[in-house]
């Protein structure tokens, strides 16, 4: 395309732009530039003649609608087409600018928005776990209503299959803790208070804490996607349509299940995690396992461990309620499966932590 | 007799109003045919009728009882009265086909482990299918099997009223007739009352009794498929045009 497809004149009533040859998107960069360069554009009046053009495409009608809107330029043409052309590039221009307009967002509406969406969803967890509370009632009024194999089979999926991977993190976890500990204690000939430390810290936090990550991270996923794959296919709707309430077929017994075990995964995990202590307690502080232990029944007393189980309940109730929640929010689209395993994920250990914190505040205060 | 009576039904999903003032009425041994173009409210209709959707205002009878504030035990009694086929059959994934039609038989009834069994393979085999596929887990059939074992399921409990959600969607044509057909033998054989949610003419020609077209929120017609064309609405005239 050497050829230029403009000629300029410039008179005294202002600036004619006379283009002609074919007006395509692969000369318009060059068309642009030439009037960018030479500045014409600075010019009061423009007139934009298109009589000697034999084509046009619509990006560079795009381009002479811009020229008109921004400077006024005038454009002369007879061409019915163009013209044509032309009026589909202005009113796709004008779309554009009402919708901009309306597009337009500010930081107060962007962040009213936010809160009032976040508002929206702790109102329905709210909503969910009201549902959980009144199942529970109906539940329990009748020894029958109790579905034992569903629990059983919970149960089996979400803990015992996990009793594995809980045990070898605790027990790494332990074996950690305890050799960056002797490594500080063996400094100050301290050796024998490894055991009132991973005493009270495995049987406090760090056993209930680690199996609740795990758990969250392995069975309240596996929750969520269960129950969001159930909701697309419509499952959970025929399950309704059928007089089957999913929350007594699908919610409850999953609640119960993990509150039942979680617990027992607990106590595993403290055996665990003291297994790794007692183990680096022998071979980096010269500790015998039958002194570690007899030492441990001295110390560091029972209240600990119990501490530490009760707190099973409350974490398993809210990695499952969680899961479930974020199952039963899927939308009807395989993303948001992905999407909600993820927050079920992130949003339980969060609570989880959370609700950590606040035993331990409480236990505090109480003087446990 | 009317099965379904639906009053001045309005839905809306937050601003976005679907139904404003729905009227109709479904009568014993009918089948009825709901349709309308693409996001009229079709589906949430029939969704509405099987109280799985919530609407704003009106009423909806479904055998006798206002489902719009009703108590629990009663709307478990009529959730025992009809059956849904989903457009996708909704099997429940985890069961067998004779886990799934025979789950409601197991929960509902104290029939025995041998009668449910022979039960069950009634039910198959009133649908056309094998009693060899009873075995099959929902993902390992085709599509128009799984529609088949969705019916079977609906039927399970004999009930009166079946919805069924666009059954013919996504079969062959074949398929699709031979489905259309079941659906006429079913109605003879059981004398059941069929909401249908569909898109499909031949579907339409071949087994509605009487429809409603739902257009712009409204009911734009009731009535039979014979008088049909003769209603001034775009919809129709456009849907109905060429073949009548």
């Amino acid at each position: 395309m050497n050829e230029k497809p403009l000629r300029i004149d410039l008179n005294k009533d202002g600036l004619s732009l006379d283009f002609s040859g074919e007006l395509t998107l692969y000369n318009l960069t060059q068309a642009q530039n030439y009037l960018q360069v030479n500045k014409f554009l600075n010019t009061d009046k423009i007139i934009i003649n298109l009589d000697h053009v034999e084509y046009l495409d619509t990006a560079f009608a795009l381009f002479l609608t811009d020229l008109e809107r921004k400077y006024n330029a005038k454009i002369e043409c007879e061409k019915k087409n163009f013209l044509h052309t032309l009026e589909l590039a202005r009113e796709h221009k004008k779309r554009l600018n009402e919708k901009d307009s309306v597009h337009k967002k500010n930081i107060f509406e962007y962040f009213g928005k936010v809160f009032y969406g976040n508002y929206l969803s702790l109102v329905s967890f709210m909503e969910f776990i009201g549902k959980i509370f009144i199942s529970f009632l109906l539940y329990f009024k009748s020894i029958k209503n109790i579905r034992i194999k569903e629990i059983i089979f919970e149960i089996n999926e979400s803990a015992v299959r996990a009793l594995g991977i809980v045990a070898l993190t605790s027990f790494l976890i332990g074996l950690v803790t305890a050799y960056q500990a002797a490594y500080q204690l063996r400094l100050y000939g301290g050796n024998i208070f490894i055991v009132d430390m991973m005493g009270i810290s495995v049987f406090r936090e760090l056993a209930p804490l680690i199996t609740a990550i795990v758990i969250a991270g392995r069975s309240g996923s596996a929750y969520t996607a269960q129950i969001g794959a159930m909701k697309i296919t419509q499952e959970i709707d025929a399950m309704r349509t059928m007089g089957f309430d999913p929350y007594i077929f699908l919610v409850l017994p999953r609640i119960i299940a993990l509150i039942i075990t979680l617990p027992i995964l607990i106590f595993v995990s403290d055996i665990m995690a003291m297994l790794g202590g007692i183990i680096v307690a022998d071979l980096s502080l010269d500790l015998t396992p039958s002194l570690f232990l007899d030492r441990l029944s001295e110390v560091v007393a029972i209240k600990h461990f119990y501490v530490g189980l009760v707190k099973g309940p409350f974490f398993a109730f809210l990695i499952a309620s969680i899961g479930i929640y974020r199952g039963l929010m899927v939308k009807d689209d395989t993303q948001s499966i992905g999407f909600n395993t993820t927050k079920s994920v992130v949003e339980s250990l969060f609570a989880v932590i959370v609700c950590d914190a606040i035993f331990s505040i409480a236990f505090t205060n109480l003087g446990i | 007799m009317e099965l379904i009576k639906v009053k001045n039904v309005k839905t809306a999903f937050g601003e976005k109003v679907v139904h404003d003032g729905l009227n109709l009425h479904v009568n014993e041994g009918e089948i009825y045919g709901l349709l309308g173009p693409s996001g009229c409210g079709k589906t949430t209709l029939l969704r509405e009728m099987v109280m799985l959707q919530e609407f704003q205002a009106g009423s909806i009878e479904v055998l006798g009882k206002s489902i719009g504030n009703i108590e629990e035990k009663d709307a478990q009694e009529l959730r025992r009265k009809w059956g849904v086929l989903f457009q996708f059959g909704a099997l429940f994934s985890s069961l067998t086909l004779r886990e799934n039609i025979a789950l409601a038989l197991q929960e509902y009834s104290t029939l025995s482990e041998s009668m449910i069994r022979e039960i069950v393979a009634f039910k198959l085999d009133l649908v056309g299918l094998k009693p060899s596929d009873a075995f099959l887990y929902p993902s390992e059939i085709s599509g128009g099997m799984r529609k088949k074992a969705g019916i079977a399921r609906a039927l399970a409990m004999d009930p009166k009223l079946l919805f069924l959600d666009e059954p013919t969607s996504g079969l062959d044509p074949i398929s699709a007739r031979e489905f259309d057909e079941l659906i006429l033998q079913l109605r003879s054989m059981l004398g059941l009352t069929m909401v249908i949610v569909t898109h499909d003419l031949h579907s339409i020609y071949n087994t509605l009794d009487r429809m409603a077209i739902i257009d712009n929120k409204k009911i734009a017609y009731e009535g039979s498929l014979k008088e049909v064309i003769s209603a001034k609405n775009d919809f129709i005239q456009t849907f109905f045009r060429d073949t009548i």
